[in-house]
């Protein structure tokens, strides 16, 4: 009895040690984050840029509407290249975007805007950073899909074409 | 009497400092508990990136709203998941992270009074 118990236990050892490492050669080391989710949108009140006024989030985010959220920064390249696709979007009468000017001065801000134009309904001003944290953001850029108070979807990093018409398939 | 009038003034000056100790190593506390998500290997605390500066001041926001230490990793949670903790809980992919000491500790246990206990 003992003579067998011993090679079974180092056999069975094994099997455990090649589970647990096979297992997790599947899994990634890099953190990839969820992109989709279902949280409902921070409550917060901040100020808008161009506007000079003071607005919270239940005035700026009604029920039964399609909101865009995007971060952006006129520092950002990555910005610049997803502005087009914005723009596109900004035609669209379904959506509402939404801007949340991340670490941002006001007049790089404006002038980024003039240059590229303006897709945005209203643009909120993040001086610290705060508000983005608020929002489970990472940095910039990133877009929100908001629909009835909840965030419906995320995209970390700029838009491209394929999401454009992943979004427009969405709002439909 | 200008000796006490004196002495409640340091004293009065050196609880406040005190006080202003106590926030700012809650907060530090907090934050070496958060992972900084986009600079790898390093904690809320250690990073001086744009995430984590703006991390630390909405970790000194929600402390001055009064929600607890516990209450702070949660809402964190809910907005990042799991992995912005450093202590992780106990759930499916972490399960034999937390059931193995106890299972060996059992096993060995059971050997020592094997050939200990029982022979006698």
């Amino acid at each position: 009895m003992k003579k067998k118990l011993i090679p079974y236990s180092i056999i069975l050892t094994f099997l455990i040690i090649f589970a647990v490492f096979y297992k997790s050669l599947k899994d990634t080391n890099i953190y990839t984050p969820e992109t989709k989710i279902n949280n409902d949108i921070p409550i917060f009140s901040a100020d808008l840029l161009l506007l000079n006024e003071n607005s919270n989030s239940t005035e700026i985010f009604e029920l039964d509407k399609f909101y865009l959220l995007n971060i952006w920064a006129s520092w950002c390249v990555p910005c610049r290249d997803e502005h087009p696709i914005l723009m596109r979007l900004s035609k669209n009468n379904k959506l509402n975007i939404i801007g949340i000017n991340y670490k941002d001065n006001k007049k790089n801000a404006k002038s980024f805007l003039d240059e590229l134009g303006n897709p945005y309904e209203k643009i909120i001003v993040d001086k610290n950073g705060t508000n983005s944290i608020e929002w489970g953001a990472f940095g910039v850029p990133e877009t929100f899909i908001i629909y009835n108070n909840k965030i419906i979807k995320k995209y970390i990093g700029p838009l491209n074409n394929e999401l454009l018409l992943e979004i427009q398939k969405i709002i439909k | 009497m200008k000796i006490f009038k004196n002495f409640v003034i340091i004293f009065l000056l050196m609880t406040i400092n005190n006080i202003n100790a106590n926030e700012k190593s809650e907060r530090n506390e907090i934050t070496k508990n958060l992972r900084c998500l986009i600079c790898q290997g390093q904690s809320v605390y250690d990073s001086d990136s744009d995430f984590a500066n703006s991390m630390k001041i909405l970790v000194d926001k929600k402390l001055d709203e009064g929600l607890s230490e516990k209450e702070i990793y949660i809402y964190f949670k809910e907005k990042y998941g799991d992995w912005i903790l450093y202590d992780p809980g106990l759930n499916k992919n972490t399960y034999l992270l937390w059931l193995l000491p106890i299972l060996i500790f059992l096993f060995g246990g059971a050997i020592i009074a094997k050939s200990f206990i029982l022979k006698k």
